[in-house]
């Protein structure tokens, strides 16, 4: 093993003590291009943990060891040639389930996609198959992405490895659960509307969703094309980075993807928000209702028996009737604290930080929700029972069409393509659809008046930590009130991340959200980056200090 | 609930999405959906008059390529995803007599 061999060899005494597994990709990179360890040493050791956690989390849909393997065999023989030099060379990579990968089993957690075998893969899958990644298997999601718990696949529940009687968010659950418990060293995730962001704060990881056309979409199952984008899930800051580094690269084959020159996202990981203008949405705290009123406000330090009292139960919510709109109920205080941690340490940095005044903040889901499912009914009719996956034994065409959706869809999926056909069919599309878009264009503004004034804007990833199973899905308005603070950005296809920061009374992690500017990753990453040192610091130095 | 939605509006959108919906899934998306509308009505408070609905955030342009081949032949690959298959073509249940 990597740290027998590793004391034997006589290497520095912090190494001695580290895991192979917690090493960041950067640094399993790092680590292989050193001969420290090799690429098939590092597949080994992913499949090993495979094997013993995931019968308990159900991270993977698909696993692939064998082909695993072999190809952690080539790389290592290209790395050894000199061939593979990239920071990815021989580090294992989870990919979800709805990106196309040739000739391993895609099935978008869906029935009706049981038995698809891609004839290609997607083009991010292609492009970190180019930098020496190695593809582990594809993890486990909601269906066709279609959730915020992972719960909705037709494969069974992931479950939070931090704690696994609660969900790991979603809809990339899987990725997240599976970076999170070392099932592999990175993931890639779609998100539509927090789907790589909020499993990320829920399992305790980095995820971020780059600006629209950053990515090609390329071979990524479509849910909402207009709002789609695939991003990474990972350990740290600069493996997000070297990640999207590696996948924003030029595609023809996405007509929507956008020609960038500027996708050195390495470039910004410096320690440095000194002079940055930060906001924090008022509503994103203390609720729309809320936001003109201060009266109301907990200081982080003003409530410590508060906090006492609730830390022996279950998460409590903030002071309730305080505020009729969605964006403030609902609102862990645990979270919200954490938030405002996080917005001192950045302050502590140098960084200018204010709240501010965000308009329509309450508007997002219901416009999200009528454009996504618009868009999910008009790219799911592809599923018929003719080109591939599962198809329902009828007489004719159309009732087994019929048959066919119907037995290969499940509920969640079903519930948006009847939404979207309402919304988009005569009568009801200026009313509905129509209006969405209009309000679309209103909530782009209000993010373009807020770029005037802040560099980025940042709040929770989520109103809570992650759920329990079972509690979500019984009201799914419920559930999509979770997703207030993660969908605006990609209605107005924004930039966004989420980084770790804290953990409530059960231990459950929180995660904190920047949202930039369109093409501002490098701004995201460099005051996340900052953050994270600091955190990192604040943790591992003699002298702890607490954030205030 | 403020939007109520019948019978015939559920079997119309069946129609619509292809679904053939059981007699309790019926009542549950006559129900779901009606939630969900009185949710969405919220975006009337909101006057959107002279607001241009907004499909692209950012002025996208096309993205072209030469109009080469570069993929090859994958018909084979590609029909052995197909659940019928027959002389080189898709195979579908009969669509009339």
């Amino acid at each position: 093993m990597w740290r027998q061999r590793h004391l034997t060899d006589g290497q520095e005494a912090g190494d001695e003590i580290m895991e192979l597994l917690s090493l960041s990709a950067v640094e399993l990179g790092r680590a292989i291009k050193e001969g420290r360890t090799t690429a098939v040493e590092a597949m080994e050791t992913v499949l090993s943990k495979i094997e013993e956690t995931e019968r308990y989390l159900n991270c993977y849909i698909t696993v692939d060891g064998a082909s695993a393997l072999e190809r952690a065999r080539e790389v290592q023989a290209q790395i050894e040639a000199g061939v593979l030099a990239g920071p990815l060379a021989g580090v294992p990579v989870a990919v979800k389930d709805n990106l196309c990968t040739k000739g391993m089993l895609t099935t978008c957690a869906s029935r009706i996609l049981g038995n698809f075998y891609p004839t290609y893969s997607a083009e991010a899958v292609t492009a970190l198959e180019k930098a020496g990644a190695v593809l582990i298997g594809k993890t486990n999601m909601d269906e066709f992405a279609m959730g915020s718990t992972t719960e909705t696949s037709a494969y069974g529940v992931t479950r939070n490895p931090h704690n696994r009687e609660h969900v790991p968010g979603g809809s990339s659950g899987g990725s997240a659960a599976a970076v999170a418990s070392g099932e592999c060293f990175f993931a890639l995730g779609s998100d539509t509307g927090g789907s790589v962001r909020q499993p990320a704060s829920y399992c305790g990881v980095v995820g971020m969703k780059p600006t629209y056309g950053t990515v090609s979409r390329y071979g990524l199952v479509a849910y909402g094309s207009s709002l789609d984008q695939i991003g990474p899930l990972c350990k740290t800051v600069e493996d997000c980075a070297v990640i999207l580094e590696a996948i924003a690269t030029p595609d023809t084959k996405d007509s929507t993807q956008v020609a960038r020159t500027d996708t050195d996202f390495t470039s910004a990981l410096s320690e440095d928000v000194k002079g940055m203008r930060i906001g924090i949405p008022k509503a994103y705290l203390y609720g729309a209702a809320n936001s003109g009123k201060t009266a109301n406000r907990k200081k982080s330090e003003g409530n410590t028996d508060l906090k006492q009292e609730e830390r022996g139960g279950d998460t409590r919510y903030m002071e309730q009737g305080d505020c009729e709109s969605s964006s403030g109920e609902g609102l862990a205080w645990e979270v919200r604290e954490a938030v405002l941690a996080a917005a001192q340490a950045l302050r502590s940095q140098g960084a200018l930080v204010e709240e501010f005044d965000m308009e329509l903040v309450d508007y997002a889901i219901p416009a999200y929700y009528t454009i996504a499912s618009a868009e999910a009914s008009s790219n799911l009719e592809r599923f018929d029972g003719i080109k591939y996956g599962f198809r329902a034994q009828a007489e004719g065409l159309h009732q087994m069409y019929k048959k066919t959706r119907s037995q290969g869809f499940g509920a969640e999926v079903k519930r948006r393509i009847m939404l979207g056909s309402f919304v988009l069919s005569s009568g009801y599309y200026d009313a509905y659809y129509l209006k969405a878009l209009r309000v679309k264009a209103m909530i782009k503004k209000a993010f373009d008046r807020a770029f005037e004034k802040y560099d980025c804007i940042i709040g929770p990833a989520a109103p809570t930590t992650a759920p329990r199973l079972g509690e979500s899905l019984a009201d799914p308005i419920k559930m999509y009130l979770g997703d207030i603070y993660t969908i605006s950005v990609n209605l107005a296809g924004l930039p966004a991340i989420s980084v770790p920061c804290g953990t409530d009374g059960k231990g459950l992690p929180i995660g904190l959200q920047l949202i930039g500017d369109c093409y501002q990753e490098k701004k995201l990453l460099r005051a996340a980056y900052t953050y994270e040192q600091y955190k990192h610091q604040g943790e591992t130095g003699s002298c702890k200090q607490e954030v205030k | 609930m403020v939007n109520k939605i019948s019978d015939e509006t559920i079997e119309y959108l069946s129609i619509l999405a292809k679904l053939e919906l059981t007699g309790e899934e019926k009542e549950q998306a006559k129900k779901d959906m009606g939630r969900m509308l009185d949710y969405i009505d919220k975006l009337n408070e909101l006057d959107t008059t002279g607001v241009e609905p907004m499909s692209h955030v950012f002025p996208v342009e096309n993205v072209f390529r030469d109009d080469v081949v570069i993929n090859g032949d994958g018909s084979e690959d590609t029909l052995k995803n197909a659940p019928g298959q027959k002389d080189n073509m898709f195979v579908a249940p009969k669509t009339f007599d």
